[in-house]
């Protein structure tokens, strides 16, 4: 896993030292921590249960005082969102590895859906949770979760879905022998299992969704705005009133606010999953959090970590009746059948639905539009490719650089981190000042914006890659004198390599998604536009026209997914085949 | 007394494992095997990898429902009811998140017992295995062989009458399988253990010769018993002891024994002709046989076993380097010894470029699929011919793995006889430029 901070000393000693001492600093900080939480989650979901009436009287202010209240309910929509992705995961990940007929539907959709720009869903979601609850802020909150949601939850599910179809053979034997319930089987052996790899999911799935709670708390679907009290509706109003400030201000909030829940719950849940990690060998890198040690070396925080630690007991004690089912075996002949008949079915559906929706945009689009929106997706794929080179080109030799280094590495790494977290659209304004006061060209110079927030996730996965070269790989190229442009073709670029296109993929993706707001910004009155499909839909949910909207998602996520089976999946599967270290 | 150890403990009758592999021809993987387990008696099952002796222990531990044929646990006055078994694997098989003693618990909990109870189970058997002050470990931070403890613990404490071995020591060094293998030949004779019978997997003669009352030897392709001895020096057995010794040589015969009177170099891999199926056997290693063989030590004729212990090599590793070099007549398999043939001392005696000719002799002429691949090349004008055409190929005859397995053993071949070549990219066998 490449995002483990690595192991320093110290962890050690706090692992071991005094397990039975008495309370202390460090029982106080918990304390306080945990505490200071509680609080936090009861006044936020208070405040979130308002009726919508109460929203329009009290719009979102530019207070300072309110600043540290808006960003917490922005983190309690991510808590929320992950939340429900976690159980869409289970559940739906469970399902396509149980049951063949619901992969056959379930695998397709989950690598469609993560290739879709789930930016352009709002304007729909918006209103189907709208009318969900007339006149209630819930519906507003429940479609910004939503919008979340719809960007963490597939890639998590995928993951899922692929641990448990490679738990080993071994492991499922034993289990089968002492005849595990289903239910136990799921707690002692799959979840575990599947741990390292949906942590990693969720922390990246995290990242990606801080974008999304900035853009989703304040939209424009025709007359209607809704405005939910946020980080991100406090940034539309700045850039409304054209507050520097207090853009500035949501930029450190929103910068604090990612730190925290780095230090505060995702470091202390790598470091306490380390023990799922499958490995037999115990590792040289043990994931270090001071929470978590924190956490290790208290009485209090074991006594107030019980009520947790009594629902895992609880779960596991709990042991829903058997269902005497006998698995019927049917030939295989049969059961091919039985497959073929059910993706018949499947397909015949799908089929059927296009061809409604293919109808009813009909009768409300031109075939111009489908041109236009084409030719625009062709301009913003140009975008996207260029500038994927062109920070390639870029962050490349520096990533190399840094990962050769282990000293600096280490330093870089979590920043690297740290700023894919950080919602690019936050400094949005700032570029668009710029823009502005340079008389730049907005065709050009928006562009970058849409690689802003993703090109990290390229740098810190060439750190990681560069980092992992093996030492006696480099020893032997230095021991030969392979230097220059021989060394970078023989040992930099071939072991990298994999871990490039995993960063590309991801920033190509995120880039897609994130033209919908950066081909289309402004600055008070100040409009700013780049031709491209993003500012298509973009200007077209703010205009409310859903048929315009449809098309321009529908052609988005059509050159995404080309995109991805022509280039990306070709590079991985060259990367896996050919240039593992392993 | 002797009539109340007679009664059985699992019936096995008939047993028949098929693999469908979808094109009609069926993979049979255990053919008509019966077997029965006594009281106070440990079984070994003896055989190379691909007999089906794993999958027997499978069909009797319940993970897998035999094609044909019925595993049965007859009512036993002596049990009050039927035997039941618990399974050690040899990969040990633990969940790494859970602690020894939560993972030794893993067959109580599923059971239902009480979490005191639980505890109390654990420990008693943690203790009896040798375990104490592990408790609470987690797997990755022991060795193989404490590893192995838990294993034998976790299955020990859910109470079974019949326990259940997978190659259970193979996967542990030399030294830390012999101790493991006497702790539990100690428990076992002592009676500390609440076993009444012990089945298990192997494929070490001497393994199965040191801890057996019983042998069943499996031969391959398809798995059937073809001998069963009694083991009957008494315990604890002498790895020196000329019984012993003859009991070891008896075995190595049987197993490098012809089935039936099949042309020399064929019969002893599954298959015939173009669809025989290979081991993968690195060149190096074959000669590295051979050099050994032709020593001063054995001067061209080697009593397997002492071949065995000298390369420190299993039956599973020894039998198929040394069927490799039968198959191409470079040696001779008989009677538990395997000996030079004159091209194979002309083969220890020549210098790398002969060597290679020599090999590339044999290969085209006694491996059927090199013979074909070379034929099609030099009949092709390109001298090129994608290698998916040969895996086709040889599916007809054996499973997709077996096929992979095959063609690329080879394909290895090829290249070090420089026969062929072969392009990974690309996928195609082509002919060098001879130039």
């Amino acid at each position: 896993m490449v995002f483990l901070a690595p192991e320093r000393r110290g962890a050690f000693i706090a692992r071991f030292a005094r397990p039975f001492a008495k309370p202390n600093i460090a029982d106080l900080l918990m304390l306080v921590l945990i505490g200071t939480s509680a609080v936090l989650v009861v006044h936020g979901v208070q405040q979130m249960n308002q009726p919508l009436a109460a929203l329009h009287q009290h719009p979102v202010v530019l207070e300072l005082g309110r600043l540290p209240g808006y960003a917490l309910l922005t983190t309690l929509r991510m808590f929320a969102a992950i939340l429900c992705s976690l159980i869409f995961t289970f559940v739906v990940g469970s399902l396509a590895a149980k049951s063949r007929k619901a992969a056959l539907v379930v695998i397709p959709a989950l690598d469609i859906l993560q290739s879709v720009p789930v930016l352009g869903f709002l304007t729909f979601t918006v209103a189907f949770f709208l009318g969900l609850f007339p006149g209630n802020e819930l519906g507003a909150e429940c479609a910004s979760v939503f919008a979340v949601f719809t960007a963490q939850a597939w890639n998590m599910a995928f993951s899922f879905y692929q641990s448990l179809r490679t738990i080993p053979s071994d492991l499922d034997e034993a289990s089968r022998q002492f005849s595990l319930s289903p239910w136990r089987r799921f707690l002692r052996l799959e979840v575990p299992f599947a741990m390292p790899g949906l942590i990693w999911n969720t922390m990246m799935s995290m990242s990606g969704g801080w974008f999304f709670v900035v853009a989703s708390e304040a939209i424009t679907v025709g007359d209607n705005t809704v405005t939910l009290p946020g980080l991100g509706s406090w940034l539309a109003l700045a850039i409304e009133r054209k507050d520097l400030g207090a853009v500035v201000w949501a930029v450190g909030a929103m910068a604090l606010v990612i730190a925290l829940y780095d230090q505060l719950i995702f470091r202390p849940i790598v470091a306490w999953a380390d023990k799922f990690r499958f490995e037999q060998t115990a590792s040289q890198e043990r994931a270090r959090s001071w929470v978590y040690d924190l956490s290790r070396r208290t009485r209090l925080a074991r006594t107030l970590f019980a009520p947790i630690a009594w629902l895992g007991r609880a779960l596991l004690a709990f042991e829903p009746p058997r269902i005497k089912s006998r698995a019927i075996t049917l030939p295989a002949r049969a059961e091919r059948w039985i497959d073929r008949a059910w993706l018949g079915a499947v397909l015949v559906a799908v089929i059927l639905v296009a061809i409604k929706a293919a109808v009813v945009l009909s009768h409300t689009l031109a075939l111009p539009a489908v041109g236009e929106a084409v030719t625009l997706g062709l301009l913003t794929l140009a975008r996207v490719l260029i500038l994927i080179v062109i920070a390639s080109v870029i962050w490349v030799p520096i990533g190399v650089w840094i990962g050769l280094r282990p000293v600096w590495a280490e330093r870089v790494q979590p920043f690297a981190q740290f700023l894919a977290a950080f919602p690019a659209n936050v400094l949005f304004p700032i570029a668009v000042m710029v823009i502005v006061a340079l008389r730049l060209n907005p065709d050009v110079w928006l562009s970058p914006l849409m690689v802003f927030g993703t090109q990290w996730y390229i740098l810190f996965n060439v750190i990681a890659g560069a980092s992992a070269l093996p030492t006696d790989l480099k020893e032997a190229a230095s021991m030969f004198g392979v230097r220059r442009w021989q060394w970078w073709r023989t040992v930099a670029l071939p072991g990298i390599f994999p871990y490039y296109v995993t960063g590309a993929i991801t920033a190509s993706g995120g880039s897609w998604n994130a033209s919908i707001v950066a081909e289309l910004v402004s600055w008070g009155q100040t409009h700013l536009e780049a031709r491209g499909l993003g500012a298509f839909i973009a200007k077209a949910t703010a205009a409310g026209d859903l048929p315009r909207v449809g098309l321009g998602v529908a052609v988005m996520s059509l050159f995404v997914i080309i995109l991805n089976r022509a280039l990306w999946r070709p590079l991985y599967g060259f990367a896996e085949r050919r240039l593992r270290l392993d | 007394m002797l009539q109340t150890l007679d009664r059985p403990l699992v019936e096995v009758s008939n047993v028949r494992q098929i693999y469908a592999k979808g094109n009609g021809a069926d993979v049979v993987v255990l053919d008509e095997v019966n077997l029965t387990l006594r009281q106070a008696e440990i079984v070994g099952l003896l055989g190379r990898s691909g007999s089906g002796k794993s999958t027997l222990l499978r069909s009797i531990a319940g993970l897998i429902t035999p094609t044909a044929g019925t595993v049965t646990f007859p009512s036993n006055p002596d049990l009050d009811g039927q035997a039941s078994v618990a399974m050690v694997f040899q990969s040990f098989a633990l969940f790494p998140w859970l602690t020894v003693q939560e993972n030794v618990e893993l067959g109580l909990e599923a059971q239902g017992v009480g979490r005191a109870d639980r505890r109390r189970r654990a420990l008693a058997a943690i203790d009896l295995i040798g375990l104490d002050g592990f408790e609470n470990a987690y797997p990755k931070e022991l060795s193989g062989g404490m590893r192995q403890r838990v294993g034998l613990a976790r299955a020990l404490v859910v109470n079974p009458s019949v326990l259940l071995m997978d190659e259970p020591f193979s996967a542990l060094d030399v030294l830390t399988a012999e101790t493991l293998r006497t702790d539990l030949l100690d428990l076992w004779c002592e009676g500390r253990m609440p076993i009444k019978s012990i089945l298990m997997v192997t494929h070490n003669i001497e393994e199965a010769v040191l801890m057996c009352d019983r042998i069943l030897v499996f031969s391959s392709n398809p798995g059937r018993v073809i001998a069963e001895i009694k083991v009957e020096l008494p315990q604890p057995r002498n790895r020196q002891d000329p019984q012993f010794r003859a009991l070891v040589e008896d075995i190595y015969a049987r197993m490098t024994a012809r089935a039936g009177q099949s042309p020399l170099g064929e019969g002893l891999f599954p298959g015939t002709g173009i669809g025989m199926v290979l081991p993968q056997v690195s060149t190096n290693l074959l000669a590295g046989m051979l050099e050994e063989i032709a020593s001063s030590k054995f001067k061209g004729q080697a009593d397997l076993p002492e071949l065995g212990d000298e390369l420190m090599m299993e039956i599973d590793e020894l039998f198929p380097v040394a069927e490799t070099l039968q198959l191409m007549r470079l040696a001779e398999l008989e009677g538990g010894d395997i000996r030079l043939t004159p091209a194979g001392r002309r083969y220890v005696a020549a210098d790398v470029d002969a060597r290679k000719q020599l090999f590339a002799q044999h290969l085209l002429t006694y491996v059927p699929l090199a013979r074909r691949i070379r034929q099609v090349l030099e009949e092709r004008r390109g001298r090129e011919a994608p290698a998916g055409r040969f895996r086709a190929e040889l599916e007809d005859y054996m499973t997709p793995e077996k096929a992979a397995q095959t063609l690329k053993a080879v394909t290895d071949w090829g290249r070090y006889a420089e026969a062929f070549a072969y392009h990974e990219a690309t996928d195609l066998f082509s002919l060098e430029d001879p130039s």
